[in-house]
């Protein structure tokens, strides 16, 4: 039995087809997974092992080197604040307090309400508009206590959920079906070229 | 084995020229030459990885000279190394301080203390004191992983040893890092322990105190310890140990690395039942696996009770004597755990003594004995270094897992292809090359395709598949068949002929036979079995197992001697055999109880494993010695003196005065060389018939934890004791040919359409004494599951854990179903000595042991 | 005064709200390079990339047209292109990806079609949500427009482009790493030998990695020729280049520039790029080349923004950010963030990167918190010298990768400038700032 729903079934064997090697299409598919259950779940773990031709020790270890991957679960929105350099220097350590203080919740943790996470991030690469924000990795562009203060009243009263979708990055990163090129018909067209580009190489070096 | 012909470069090592083998690991060069680099991550049987840094050296390159890992840079000509600079110490001071930074200071209560690279290396380099004053990181407390590992993260210092042994050695990643940085953990996933019938050499390669094994944490401390080098008796592969006992208990197995043989690992069967060799010492029951047999036994009024040794060798004398003379009258059944030279003493003994030809160390579950010694040997290393393996063997991580570890490797590296010729039970399976959907009784036929013959249309094999196998298999040259008995619910003629087939269409093929229990292989050599006299030497007659239980149910002999206490255990037919045991006169030699035991009038008791002296062999037919550890309990015996005065209480003196005697008759009269292997010191193993000689080499502490700081004891004790054969090659080794053979054709009812062909074959985690008796072990015999594949599951509208009703020609059962992902289509698979809930032995109710096959249908509930 | 007449080689469509479109990237030329590409033999394409000295734009500043000459003998497999923009205060990438994600799409073509790659991977930085979005939905557009798939616009040329997420990790910026990542593994740099992906990458088999920047490039070094782009700048870097500006400027942003013709003055002060300092204070510090980079002085202000120029005062450009500091920062606490940083993104393989950023990070969080001693500094730099031995630009190394090396640029920096900062630190326990 499955434990993705149909349609994201449908998508992990889009992904696996994609890659030479099936194990390649990890890491979309751990955001899958936790685009589906909100973070990523021993249920998924052990879907993901039998579609990447790995085991579950393998999947858990991959998920947790990397820092979008949560083994827990989280809210349903996750506030991340920036506090490096950059940030640092335009008062990203305050902002990140204040978060922590208008959510209710301590830098890692989650609001009582089981609606915030709050991380406190590395650079998010946005460093012009410092401190920098992201809700579920979207940047939402508040460098402000107040403007923060706002944000989260907006995104509990779900005004934003059309620009902020719950969890997971890839929601709307779909590759158009049918499109793939076939690598073995390729491989004759490749050595052909290959062999062209080296008889001029030859005339050249006559 | 390493090639002669390379030519070797030369290096520069700490300003003097050394040489090396081209592409060869700097590490090893250097180790060779004398300078020892330190190191934590590099461990010799696995590839190098370079990330503890402690191996860092400076090499001279273009850009001057830079520190390079030298367990990772591999040697090249006129290469400039510095090994000793104050850059090279400064680096390597900084790692070792980098490590012991975070590392608990617990060394005391560490079961790692005393035996500890990381220890080891601090008082060596370290300064002494720490600038380190920050707050340590933190982990709970050991962790348990596994059934048999705990781990304590806080002392790991994520050298990916485990990881790395569980991955590229194991092929089963049951545990892997997680996390990132400073953060990273070894962990299984939490529905997955790490279960896996290798753990315990992750335990043993870890260079610190994070791996420890349930069954020795706190059992001693290494100065404590004593060890002997030795080897493990607990299936064919003969796997080099260290045993190490503190007192006379024994505490510890750890794997020594034999370059032929085991590389340094060991599976947890022979690493943990070590606890099953005392017994228990309140069970006194002698009919419990966990007793230990310490006194003779002799029945008196319908009980056995305890004996002097005179009484129960006049009263076993007076049973036998009386039995040889007879028709028909004796003969013996057991045997394969024995040494090499008691095996010698009791087929002497019931020779000459009882002048019986009925001996057979094999319980009906193995394989012509003919055949092994007839087909064309191939080693352990031959068959991993083969181009082509052919598997006829079942599942080897099952019946002789390190056998499966050597096979592996080269075929997970991508060397040598692999043909699967079976019924999808192996787990060497998803590396092969080919696979040939085997089914019980097809084995023949499939060998019959690959010869080239029309191929039988009831096969499924596929078409391309066949072709690929025809062409890999060539003309036989750098084939290895791997053969062995991997059905038991399937007449052996069926695999025998296959494998004859094979051997006469392609000459060039060599056989490596897998026959599993211990000895079984040296017993053979030495005679206990119908047709073969010791030296592989041909004789005439003599009952195999299967028929003296017969001849015994009928009257038509009237007492057996067991050589082991298990065969009850062991034979297919329990039932039989116990109808059988009833009639008969029946005297037992062994170290452990066992349900054979009721059926005994006279028990003799006799030293096992670790307590035994003498030599044994391994499947390939390389001859080791066992060294005791141990002073076997109460008035136990070694074989060759229980042989010697039981023959002398019959009158017939067999002159056997000694375990070295027994060893000088061997290879003065055969050319055995059980003598040579026994006395001298030097030598790790001797290939018998090949005269292939291995000698034993020192051990990388680095890489082997725990064995080089031990002490070695009683090694070269024995050596000098006794002279060497006065005429070197008296004797000759014989050498039985195809021709000497004797085919017993075997006709395969045609397939049922309804019915699955059933598959029983052992388990590594069985009900044998070792694992029933073993405490730390007992646990993981897993209840009884007929295994089936997935389409058979669908097709039945079976879930995993449903229960069916089994019905074969011989009987019924009500079994759970468990999905055997591999098997192939008609397939379904038992374990051998399988118990239901309520105990009922399911495979003696499915099993006819004379059919050639055992069709079952199955029906729902 | 900045030198500001060059052309906009990759930031021409900023002042389009809808630049990242299709149609938006016909109307401006798009993919008139690459038409222009397939017309020329592969090897001239690759020729024109050399001439151009086009330098990586992804920190380690290799020459592209010599990555791909070196695997001129032995045919490449696979083509990554490095988007995962991790480095702190760099954020060019993730401008190009978001504001022109056909212009790399173009760029990665040609890129194939010189190198005669059949498949190529875009790892983008798992943070990027929208950036996946639109460089995903420009691979279907371009697929759409017959500019990828099968005979790209009719040649015989074919290429499939995979967009890969990645998940938050900075070590898979690391070329190797993040070839890790793309094969479904956590993101362990790959030991050395062999040096480069081009020997065995991808799968094993020879690979290129080049970054987002350096692929965006390609369009105009095909269209206009890789003379034209060589004639910008000067000496080895020729052309302009994107420069990420952070810290204390009042216009903080991504300013595309012509190289060595301007200096970091320039940058700083010039109205139309940084627009000076934040309440006109001076500048403390700076960095010149992301964080991984030794710190600069105001007596280096003046230096020009060149690759030579500034290793030759012991930096590098880097990856082309800029962090300003003026005197209201606190020296320990900005290298105690970065060492921070380094401690949670060192991978955990080698033990001097793994314990020795953990270690240092302790200690700068003593001093800037509370509890530091003076000797500490003399720990701190001794410490240092054991993860980079010699503690030279460029760094010796004990580790895998230069990471591991990268750790102590921050500090070595901080304390060589501001030593009595650190020592006041320990004398008051605590940021005196505070
Ligand atoms: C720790 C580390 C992080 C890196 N991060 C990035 C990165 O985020 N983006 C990038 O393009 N290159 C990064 N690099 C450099 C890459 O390894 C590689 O040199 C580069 O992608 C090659 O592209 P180029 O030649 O076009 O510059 C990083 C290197 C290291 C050692
Ligand atoms: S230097 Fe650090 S980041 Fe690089 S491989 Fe080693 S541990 Fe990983
Ligand atoms: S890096 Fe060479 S032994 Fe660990």
């Amino acid at each position: 039995m499955s434990h993705f729903r149909a349609d994201v079934r449908q998508r992990a064997e889009e992904l696996v087809a994609l890659y030479p090697r099936r194990r390649s299409a990890m890491l979309p598919m751990l955001h899958l997974a936790q685009e589906q259950d909100g973070y990523v779940t021993d249920g998924a773990i052990e879907e993901i092992a039998e579609l990447t031709g790995t085991t579950p020790a393998e999947v858990r270890g991959t998920a947790a080197f990397y820092d979008m991957f949560h083994l827990e679960p989280v809210g349903r929105y996750v506030v991340g604040v920036c506090t490096n350099v950059a940030c640092l220097l335009a008062g990203g350590e305050d902002l990140l307090e204040h978060a922590s203080r208008t959510l209710g919740c301590a830098v890692g943790g989650t609001s009582e309400d089981g609606l915030f996470t709050l991380e406190e991030t590395e650079c998010l690469a946005d460093c012009n508009i410092a401190p920098v924000v992201q809700v579920n990795h979207r940047y939402v562009r508040t460098t402000t206590p107040e403007a923060l203060d706002q944000l989260v009243t907006d995104l509990r009263a779900g005004r934003l959920d059309a620009d902020v979708p719950p969890h997971g990055t890839l929601i709307r990163v779909r590759r158009n079906g049918g499109l793939r090129v076939e690598r073995e018909e390729l491989s004759a067209e490749r050595a052909a070229a290959r062999a062209a580009r080296d008889a001029r190489a030859a005339t050249e070096a006559k | 084995m390493t090639d002669q012909t390379t030519t070797s470069v030369t290096i520069t090592l700490n300003g003097r020229p050394v040489a090396a083998q081209p592409g060869e690991l700097l590490i090893e060069a250097a180790a060779r030459a004398g300078d020892y680099i330190p190191r934590f991550c590099y461990h010799p049987r696995m590839e190098p990885v370079g990330v503890c840094r402690m191996c860092l050296v400076e090499v001279e390159g273009p850009r001057g000279a830079t520190l390079q890992p030298a367990c990772y840079i591999r040697v090249n000509d006129g290469m400039v190394v510095d090994t000793g600079s104050d850059r090279v110490k400064k680096a390597q001071d900084g790692v070792l301080e980098f490590l012991l930074a975070n590392h608990p200071l617990d060394c005391p209560v560490c079961d790692k203390g005393g035996e500890c690279p990381l220890q080891d290396q601090a008082l060596a380099h370290g300064s002494g004191e720490t600038r380190f004053i920050e707050e340590k990181r933190h982990f709970e407390k050991p962790i348990s992983i596994g059934p048999l590992v705990l781990l304590d993260r806080e002392r790991c210092i994520q050298c990916s040893r485990c990881t790395r042994f569980a991955a590229e050695v194991a092929g089963d990643a049951q545990i892997d890092f997680a996390g990132r940085g400073d953060l990273i953990e070894v962990a299984p996933s939490p529905e997955h322990p790490f279960d896996s019938v290798f753990s315990g050499n992750t335990v043993q390669i870890c260079p610190v105190g994070a791996l420890t094994a349930k069954p020795y944490r706190f059992t001693a401390r290494p100065w404590d310890l004593e060890q002997v080098e030795s080897t493990c008796t607990t299936c064919a592969v003969g796997c080099r140990v260290a045993v190490q006992s503190s007192g006379n208990r024994l505490t510890r197995v750890l794997g020594v690395d034999s370059d032929p043989v085991n590389h340094g690992w060991l599976c947890d069967k022979g690493r943990f039942t070590l606890d099953s060799v005392d017994g228990n010492e309140e069970s006194t029951d002698p009919l419990s696996p966990a007793t230990r047999i310490a006194t003779p036994l002799v029945r008196r009024d319908g009980s056995l009770e305890p004996a002097t040794w005179g009484e129960a060798l006049a009263e076993a004398a007076r049973l036998l004597g009386a039995a040889a003379a007879t028709e028909g009258g004796v003969g013996a059944i057991g045997g394969a755990a024995l040494t090499n030279e008691g095996a010698y003493a009791w087929g002497r003994l019931v020779r000459e003594a009882l002048g019986s030809d009925h001996l057979d160390a094999q319980y009906g579950d193995g394989l012509d004995p003919v055949l092994v010694q007839a087909l064309p040997a191939a080693t352990i290393d031959e068959a991993a270094s083969a181009r082509v393996i052919v598997n006829l063997a079942g599942d080897l991580r099952e019946t002789l897992p390190v056998l499966f570890l050597r096979l592996r490797a080269p075929l997970a590296a991508g060397r040598g292809a692999l043909i699967e010729m079976g019924a999808g039970t192996s787990s060497l399976a998803p590396l092969a090359r080919v696979s040939l959907p085997t089914r019980p009784g097809e084995a023949d036929r499939v060998a019959a395709a690959l010869c080239g013959d029309a191929v039988d249309h009831t096969l499924t094999l596929g078409e391309f598949d066949l072709a690929e196998a025809r062409s890999l298999l060539g003309e036989g040259e750098g084939v290895v068949v791997v053969l062995g008995r991997s059905n038991l619910a399937e007449d052996p003629a069926v695999v025998e002929s296959a494998a004859r087939r094979l051997a006469q269409r392609f000459p060039a093929a060599r056989f490596l036979v897998g026959l599993r229990r211990a000895n079984v292989r040296g017993a053979l050599d030495m005679g206990l079995a119908p047709r073969l006299a010791p030296g592989r030497r041909l004789r005439e007659g003599g009952r195999d197992a299967l028929a003296q239980l017969a001849a015994l149910r009928e009257g038509r002999q009237r007492a057996v001697l067991v050589l082991g206490g298990c065969l009850l255990g062991n034979v297919m037919d329990a039932e039989g055999a116990r109808e059988a045991l009833e009639r008969a006169d029946v005297v037992v030699v062994t170290g452990h109880g066992g349900a054979t035991l009721q059926h005994a009038d006279v028990v003799l008791p006799a030293a096992v494993s670790y307590e035994r002296y003498g030599t044994v062999t391994n499947l390939e037919g390389r001859v080791t010695a066992l060294a005791p550890k141990l002073v076997a309990p109460g008035s136990a015996w070694n074989d060759v003196a229980i042989a010697a005065e039981l023959a002398h209480a019959l009158g017939h003196p067999l002159d056997l005065d000694s375990i070295e005697a027994a060893a000088r008759e061997i290879e003065r009269t055969t050319g055995y060389p059980a003598l040579s292997v026994l006395t001298d010191p030097h030598v790790e193993g001797v290939l018998a018939g090949r005269g292939d000689r291995v000698e034993r080499r020192p051990l990388d502490p680095m890489a082997f934890p725990g064995i080089r700081s031990t002490d070695t004891v009683g090694l070269a004790s024995f050596a000098g004791a006794v002279a060497q054969p006065d005429a070197p090659g008296a004797g000759r080794l014989g050498e039985p040919s195809l021709a000497d053979v004797t085919t017993r054709p075997v006709s395969v009812p045609p397939p049922d359409a309804y019915a699955l062909g059933l598959v029983v074959d052992h388990r590594l985690y069985d009900r044998g004494i070792a694992m029933t008796g073993s405490p730390a072990l007992a646990d993981q015999v897993a209840p009884a599951t007929l295994g089936l594949g997935r389409v058979e599951l669908d097709r039945l509208g079976l879930a995993e854990g449903d229960t069916v009703s089994v019905r074969s020609a011989r009987g019924a059962a009500d079994l759970t179903v468990a999905l055997d992902a591999g098997l192939v289509r008609g397939v379904a698979r038992l374990a051998a000595n399988s118990r239901d809930a309520a105990g009922v032995d399911v495979v003696r109710a499915l099993v006819d042991a004379d059919a050639t096959i055992t069709p079952i249908r199955l029906e729902t509930r | 005064m900045a030198s500001l007449d060059a052309p906009r080689i990759v930031s021409s469509r900023s002042e389009f709200a809808d630049s990242f479109t299709l149609a938006r990237y016909l109307a401006t030329g798009g993919y008139e390079g690459l038409r222009k590409a397939l017309t020329m033999f592969p090897e001239a394409v690759a020729a024109e990339v050399d001439a151009a000295s086009l330098l990586g734009r992804g920190g380690a500043g290799f020459p592209a047209g010599r990555k791909w000459s070196m695997l001129r003998k032995s045919p490449v497999s696979y083509l990554v292109v490095n988007g995962d923009e991790s480095e702190p205060a760099t954020f060019k990438d993730h401008y190009l990806v978001e504001r022109d994600p056909h212009q790399l799409v173009e760029g990665v073509i040609i890129a194939a079609y010189a190198l005669q790659v059949t498949q190529a991977f875009i790892f983008l930085r798992g943070e990027f949500a929208l950036g996946l979005e639109r460089v995903q939905q420009a691979v279907n557009d371009a697929y759409d427009h017959g500019a990828l798939g099968r005979k790209i616009f009719g040649s015989d040329f074919s290429l499939d482009i995979v967009v890969h997420p990645g998940a938050g990790a900075y070590i898979c910026g690391e070329e190797t790493s993040l070839i890790e990542a793309l094969e479904g593994k956590r993101g362990f740099p790959r030991i050395k030998p062999p040096f480069f992906p081009a020997v065995t990458g991808l799968y094993g088999e020879p690979t290129v990695v080049n970054n987002v920047e350096t692929m965006s490039n390609l369009p105009w070094i095909v269209t206009h020729g890789g003379a034209a782009f060589a004639a910008l700048g000067a000496g080895r870097s020729a052309g302009t280049r994107l420069f990420a500006l952070s810290g204390r400027v009042n216009r903080p942003g991504v300013y595309e520039i012509e190289m060595v013709k301007n200096t970091f003055r320039d940058l700083i002060y010039d109205p139309a790029l940084g627009g000076g300092v934040v309440d006109d204070r001076p500048v403390r510090a700076f960095i010149p080349g992301g964080v991984s980079a030794p710190w600069f002085g105001p007596e280096q202000l003046d230096l020009p923004l060149g690759q030579d120029e500034v290793g030759a005062q012991g930096s590098m450009l880097g990856s082309g950010s800029i962090v300003v500091m003026d005197d209201t920062t606190c020296p320990v606490r900005a290298a105690w963030r970065i060492t921070k940083f380094f401690s949670r993104e060192s991978c955990g393989q080698c033990t001097p990167c793994r314990e020795g950023s953990g270690w240092l990070e302790r200690i700068m969080y003593r001093l800037e918190h509370g509890g530091g001693r003076a000797e500490d500094v003399d720990l701190l730099l001794d410490l240092c010298d054991n993860i980079a031995p010699g503690l030279t630009w460029p760094p010796a190394q004990t580790t895998i990768c230069v990471l591991g090396p990268s750790i102590p640029s921050s500090i070595k920096s901080a304390i060589t400038m501001f030593r009595d900062d650190f020592l006041a630190h320990a004398h008051h326990g605590g940021c005196p700032h505070d």
